[in-house]
């Protein structure tokens, strides 16, 4: 029974949104009032009716209803509650269920928080993530519904969710990576609401800037936490693969970078308005490819679990639509936007502007890299893969110029700056960053190493720029804590992130150069040593767990003949699917982590142990969550809460 | 000229000569680290080149995985069901590496005809079968029909 009023919720949810895509677009075109206030309504109603749907599902996972085909095959009556509630998202229709309620939770939120916005431009945002809503819904509903039934006979107990995906890792990473995918759609929505209205102003760019922020921040720490768990949990001390799947939402993200930066100059300067707008549309689009590539099964990715021709094709044409539509319509309108102001070839626009030629830059050639596979195997030249070379290869340099042009950005005015005032600025900075650089490998490593020389560099060029700048600031100032509270939030923001793309930038530098990796056959009593740490192991002991036998391993840690840690990696066998699946333990700490796995038993009781001495790797994700901060401390700035209709008026 | 088109030439030549070079560059990326995918039968057929870096798919054949003993080598035989090749890797393999599973494995043929591995790939999903694989068999299933 709870099952189909699940079902039912989704229909409603579904009337509802193609309601909402209409009606109030039609208000808005014809300036109905009456017709355009029912957004509002329109878009609690549809939220509350996924989420009724959404806990209907959960219900049927928390009370183990295997006549269900997709709790049956996602789930297990042996499972732990938090791992059933989490494999709601566990399989293709749960994890589009999310991406609808998450999709719908958005859209209520714009219309809540939304109060500066005049009421012709609210109806259409609403109505144009209707319109997208209308799409994932009726893709939910046609192709994968969540609710279909074994009947009458059902399996006595769920098929068990793949081991990998028992992990704290699924609890929030897909999720999270969802809230960024789906919250492109309300950047997306106002630009679409832009040149429709054919206003696309400043104040337009505020209204659009939170919301981009927001988004953009929770794709960034959904793409961090991706990582931290391949790494520690499937990818054997990797951390990023430069697998397809991983691409779909780097590029969204890379794009949305870009989108970020422009909205500034938009909202700040009413410059790259129509830019702003051709990035909006696509970061959006590019969040849907990513669907399309992750649901389809057209590529060869560990994310790819099984594909079905037709769902693939259900969302190509939704991609199709989308991007066709969008597109059209700017090409329509975009020629009547024009730039208010004008700047001069030093200044803080011409450096913003390339920031985005070397983000988008980037977004194309990682498209590429990504598609050019697909592309070949349909013109019939044959099966191709392409490798990490490739990524590094064109990432790398684009990656490093890109950080000296933010380094200068920093010290750029708006408008106009004199090439000698940026100098003044940089030359210090300039000299510091390369002199550590080049000492740092001597003093770290055994001698000189370009790669790190590189990384170390551009990394200290960020954060020594960002530095000479915000000290500058306090120049002529009395008081140090009022002009720290005179300094914009935004400004903040601006600056956190940098840092963070710094942090990483170093982290990569020396976890890519530093680590050392050894695997090895080892009986009980063996010890290796691997950067000054002698691994010893202790042997294995049998342990169980809630739904899996494990064989556990013991490894004892030693430096200097100090203790440091007491390791111990899992090999574990799931009940159900009699999946092997290994748990690798690891010994974190700011500057290093050590990380065992075990491989596989040998003979005479020896095990394959695959030992990592991991330095800085932990800076990768740290800089993740700065950048995700940055973006969010901006939209903290209180320009963006003061301006509702109402103390509009009272400043009138 | 007047300045404004003077400065949408330069702009317009930045342009044409910044995505000159990135098009060269991704080009050239792209060409040196291509990795070609050659079923079993082709390799047998001797049509896959020595030394190159390329992607090896099939089916582990039954009973011919042997470890060498004391160290992490291991020796198997991959097959798309008409032809054998035989593959060396030195390391730890997926959780998923199992007799009849299929796998991919990269690396390098030797002159002897040994698949030298550096990576081997199984998937997540029992009943998952890379696409290069399902389609060269279905190739030969067409074939033999």
């Amino acid at each position: 029974m709870i099952p189909e009023i699940g079902e039912f919720a989704l229909i409603i949810a579904f009337f509802l949104s193609v309601v909402l895509a209409l009606v109030p677009m039609y208000g808005a075109s014809t300036a109905n009032d009456m017709w355009m206030s029912y957004a509002k309504p329109l878009a609690m109603g549809q939220f509350l009716f996924v989420i009724i749907s959404f806990v209907c599902l959960g219900y049927a996972f928390s009370q183990d209803d295997f006549s269900v085909v997709y709790v049956a095959q996602h789930s297990n009556s042996q499972m732990p509650i938090q791992f059933k509630l989490s494999a709601i998202w566990g399989g293709h229709e749960g994890s589009l269920l999310l991406w609808a309620l998450i999709l719908t939770g958005w859209t209520f939120a714009v219309s809540r928080f939304s109060k500066a916005l005049p009421l012709d431009m609210l109806a259409r945002v609403l109505s144009v993530m209707g319109i997208v809503a209308t799409g994932f819904i009726s893709f939910l509903l046609i192709t994968s519904s969540p609710f279909a039934r074994y009947l009458p006979r059902f399996p006595a107990d769920g098929a068990d969710l793949n081991p990998l995906l028992q992990d704290f890792g699924l609890i929030v990473h897909p999720p999270m990576l969802y809230m960024g995918y789906v919250g492109f759609s309300v950047a997306f929505a106002f630009a679409i609401a832009a040149l429709l209205s054919g206003r696309m102003d400043a104040a337009w760019a505020r209204w659009a800037r939170p919301w981009t922020n927001i988004a953009w921040a929770f794709l960034g720490m959904g793409i961090t936490l991706g990582s931290w768990w391949a790494y520690y949990e499937l990818g054997w001390g990797g951390w990023w693969f430069w697998d397809p799947v991983e691409n779909a939402s780097l590029m969204p993200w890379l794009v949305g970078t870009a989108l970020v930066h422009s909205l500034a100059a938009t909202e700040k300067r009413g410059v790259f308005k129509s830019w702003t707008l051709l990035l909006a549309i696509f970061a959006f689009s590019l969040s849907l490819l990513g669907t399309f590539l992750v649901r389809s099964g057209v590529l060869t990715s560990v994310h790819a679990f099984a594909s079905d021709p037709e769902r693939g094709f259900f969302i190509l044409m939704l991609l199709a639509v989308t991007m066709g539509g969008s597109l059209t319509l700017y090409a329509l309108k975009a020629p009547n936007v024009k730039s208010e102001s004008s700047f001069s070839w030093l200044s803080r626009e011409v450096l913003l502007l390339v920031n985005n030629v070397f983000l988008t830059v980037m977004a194309i050639t990682v498209l590429l890299g990504t598609l050019y596979p697909l592309l070949i195997d349909a013109l019939g030249q044959g099966k191709i893969s392409v490798g990490p070379p490739y990524f590094n290869a064109v990432f790398v340099p684009i990656m490093c110029t890109m950080a000296l042009a933010m380094g200068v950005s920093i010290a750029v005015r708006w408008r106009e700056t004199t090439l000698q005032s940026v100098l003044n600025k940089l030359w210090k900075p300039a000299v510091l960053s390369i002199l550590i650089g080049l000492g740092f490998p001597f003093i770290y490593g055994n001698g000189f190493d370009a790669r790190v020389f590189l990384g170390i560099s551009v990394g200290l060029w960020i954060i020594s720029t960002v530095g000479t700048e915000f000290i500058g600031k306090f120049r002529n100032t009395q008081s140090i804590t009022n002009r720290l509270r005179q300094l914009p939030l935004s400004y903040y923001g601006m600056m956190v992130a940098h840092v963070g793309v710094a942090v990483t930038a170093i982290g990569i530098t020396l976890v890519t150069s530093y680590s050392e990796e050894r695997d090895m056959s080892m009986h009980k009593g063996d010890t290796v040593e691997i950067a000054g740490y002698q691994f010893t192991f202790q042997g294995t002991h049998v342990v169980k767990g809630a739904n899996y036998m494990a064989d556990q391993a013991t490894i004892e840690v030693v430096e200097d003949g100090q203790p440091v840690a007491t390791l111990r990696p899992e090999k574990r066998r799931y009940n159900v699917k009699n999946a092997m699946m290994t748990e690798a333990d690891i010994d974190a700490s700011l500057f290093r982590d050590l990380y065992v796995a075990l491989g596989e038993p040998l003979e005479q009781g020896a095990w394959a142990v695959r030992m990592h001495y991991k330095p800085y790797v932990r800076w990768l994700w740290l800089g993740g969550i700065l950048m995700a901060l940055g973006g969010l401390l901006t939209v903290a700035d209180k320009r963006y809460r003061q301006s509702s209709p109402n103390q509009e008026a009272t400043h009138a | 000229m007047t300045p404004k088109r003077k400065k949408r030439l330069t702009i317009i030549l930045a342009l044409v000569f910044g995505t000159a070079l990135i098009v060269g560059l991704v080009m050239y990326a792209l060409t040196e680290n291509i990795n070609l995918f050659y079923s079993t039968s082709q390799i047998a057929k001797g049509e896959a080149p020595v030394g190159a870096r390329i992607r090896a798919g099939g089916m582990v054949v039954d009973d011919s995985v042997k470890r060498i003993p004391d160290s992490l080598k291991v020796q198997f035989a991959i097959t798309d069901f008409e032809h054998q090749v035989v593959v060396e890797f030195t390391g730890i393999l997926p959780d998923l590496f199992r007799e009849g599973q299929g796998i991919i494995a990269q690396g390098k043929m030797d002159a002897q005809g040994v698949f030298q591995a550096d990576e081997v790939l199984a998937k997540h999903d029992e009943n998952y079968m890379p696409p290069e694989i399902a389609e060269s068999m279905k190739k030969k299933q067409e074939a033999m029909q």
